[in-house]
């Protein structure tokens, strides 16, 4: 026994010890190891230096408006007077919106797929959804501006008007582009990435919790509701933030339908604004330092958000067990 | 008793309808989507678009041939970029990856795969275009390479870390010196997996356009080299959808057939590669 003990090291050596030992010392695994590391580094200079431009970018605006930026909802080029509240209105409207639609929908998907689908239908179906992610952003873009937007104007918003008009969520001209139509890409867009990381952590629950209370007499929904969501809550919480994260920071399908208009409405007819829409119109042709500065500290803005968001995300999601390889899909 | 049993029996059903309806609403898009692309786009498809250089507003015909070299070499760039440092820093978190610096490394793959991707264009915008003081298809390669690169590390380091430490193990007992073990045996044995994951990456930002705004930018004519401003695909959908040009949607939906082919083609082979294969998902 305390023989195997012994050559262990030497049967798997690492490297720390190979330096260590005289022959050991292989100028190809010193070399490896080096130029791995270096590359490895990589990532880590480049976060550190997109943190760096983000900041170094935004100073000048940060320096002359400070806090009003964020509660000022002028945003006026021509004067150069920047205020940042109609686009942060317009992204988190618009990402709380699409994760009114997506969480249901996500939820359902994946319950059906690790739960009560037949087995020879999970694979292809989780395939299909998948494929939602793969589908370019500019694509649901253009099918946003041709085929959802007219849809929205001639049938949902009318429908919606004679309805429940008597909100105030559901008043104002019907264009079809605007906030509904933002929330409804944006939606779709999330629905695989909340979908599958909530189907990874509901596999990783134990299947004893499940036969467990089975055996007792629950019907299947009783076993997962009971059994399996309690024990994988954290999870499907981290999964509905990952997508928020998502949803925040997705650009070009939003841009093509929300409207483009800095205003802030509650009616979810109305145009709107996202922050990374504005950037999106404007950087390239921003004219003047201040103005672009202005536009990079909402990048700012944006970047910090959704990196804090990720990170307390990937948190509640390891703690159910599981990490999904490139959980953002 | 059987009263109450019925209605949990009731309750069941109408929980697992809901999950199947859940299912199929959140496939009408795609199919919606596909639909769509395929019937609008697929009567612009022709040799021309193929070929030839768009034709200013007003003339029919011409073709989007420089947007698809465009995108070739974007993502090219991005190839060259992106997948090197990253399945060499992935060798670095499977084989080393345990001390702190590690860690770090982790942390920032994991951070910067949730940056949004219009944050990586202000990035490179700053970093590249700045200091080029113009636009250019290497600036579009560096954005689209910083987007792959935390996926590839990451997949890389999964990948690797299923592979059977008894055959490092064999290979070590040949004598074969630790990196060589790591390079010809793990790596190799891991490649099909690794290969997917890459082209799953490349199949993402083949379609990416927020981050070519203000670094690769657009060009209504051929581009010569790396270092002009160059058309691309999902920059060529975007202007050309919002264009108030009926001319110009024609053409958007016919790219965007193209791109979508494009796409899914990559994403559907990823995924038969490995099809019963170590590191198959």
């Amino acid at each position: 026994m305390s023989v195997s003990h012994d050559i262990s090291p030497l049967i798997r050596p690492r490297s720390k010890i190979l330096t260590r030992f005289g022959r050991e010392v292989n100028w190809g695994d010193f070399a490896f190891r080096r130029l791995t590391a270096l590359l490895a580094a990589l990532m880590i200079a480049a976060l550190l230096a997109m943190i760096a431009a983000m900041v170094h970018g935004s100073a000048e605006s940060l320096r002359t408006f400070g806090l009003g930026f964020v509660s000022s909802e002028i945003w006026n080029p021509v004067r150069d007077v920047y205020g940042a509240l109609p686009f942060i209105y317009g992204t988190i409207a618009s990402s709380v919106l699409a994760l009114c639609f997506a969480v249901p929908i996500s939820l359902g998907v994946a319950i059906f797929l690790s739960e009560l689908a037949p087995a020879w239908l999970r694979d292809p179906v989780g395939f299909l959804v998948e494929l939602l992610a793969a589908v370019p952003s500019v694509v649901y873009g253009l099918w946003g501006i041709f085929v959802l937007a007219p849809w929205l104007r001639d049938t949902v918003e009318p429908f919606l008007a004679s309805t429940l008009g008597f909100l105030p969520l559901f008043q104002g001209q019907q264009r079809g582009f605007g906030m509904l139509a933002g929330g409804i890409i944006l939606a779709i867009m999330i629905t695989p990435t909340i979908s599958s990381v909530s189907r990874e952590v509901l596999r990783a629950v134990p299947s004893a919790l499940r036969e467990g209370a089975l055996g007792l007499g629950a019907t299947p929904w009783e076993a997962v509701r009971v059994a399996v969501l309690p024990y994988a809550r954290s999870g499907l919480i981290g999964a509905t933030i990952l997508g928020l994260g998502r949803a925040l920071g997705e650009t070009m399908a939003i841009t093509m339908v929300i409207g483009n208009r800095s205003e802030i409405s509650v009616s979810l007819f109305a145009p709107s604004y996202t922050m990374a829409s504005v950037i999106a119109n404007e950087f390239s042709e921003a004219t003047g330092s201040l103005y672009l500065s202005a536009l990079a500290e909402i990048g700012l803005l944006l970047f910090v958000v959704t990196v804090l968001l990720n990170i307390v995300a990937r948190l509640l999601v390891w703690r159910v067990g599981t990490v999904p390889v490139g959980g953002r899909l | 008793m059987l009263d109450r049993y019925a209605r949990r029996r009731y309750v069941d059903v109408v929980v697992r309808a809901a999950c199947v309806i859940a299912t199929l609403i959140a496939l009408i898009p795609l199919i919606s989507v596909l639909y769509y692309v395929t019937r609008r786009g697929i009567g612009g498809i022709n040799l021309a678009f193929f070929t030839e250089l768009p034709k200013p507003v007003g003339e029919s015909g011409g073709g989007m041939a420089n947007a698809i070299q465009g995108t070739l070499k974007l993502v090219f760039l991005a190839c060259v970029f992106g997948i090197p440092p990253g399945v060499m820093a992935g060798v670095y978190l499977a084989e080393f990856g345990e001390s702190r610096f590690g860690k770090w490394v982790r942390f920032s793959a994991d951070v910067m795969s949730g940056v949004p991707s219009i944050t990586v264009g202000i990035f490179v915008y700053a970093l590249v275009v700045l200091h080029e003081k113009h636009f250019s298809a290497f600036a579009g390669g560096v954005a689209l390479a910083v987007l792959m690169l935390p996926t590839v590390t990451r997949t890389t380091e999964e990948l690797l870390k299923l592979v059977p430490e008894s055959l490092r193990e064999a290979a070590l007992g040949l004598g074969v010196p630790q990196w060589r073990a790591t390079l010809r045996v793990m790596l190799r044995t891991a490649a099909p997996g690794i290969a997917t994951g890459v082209m799953l990456a490349v199949a993402r930002v083949a379609g990416e356009t927020a981050p070519l705004l203000f670094t690769a930018f657009s060009n209504p004519f051929w581009s010569s080299g790396f270092d002009e401003p160059t058309a691309s695909l999902p920059m060529n959908i975007y202007n050309y959808a919002v264009s108030p040009y009926e001319e110009w949607h024609r053409q958007a939906w016919s790219a965007a057939l193209v791109l979508l082919l494009l796409v899914l083609l990559l994403n559907i082979s990823a995924r038969l590669l490995v099809r019963n294969r170590v590191g198959a998902r």
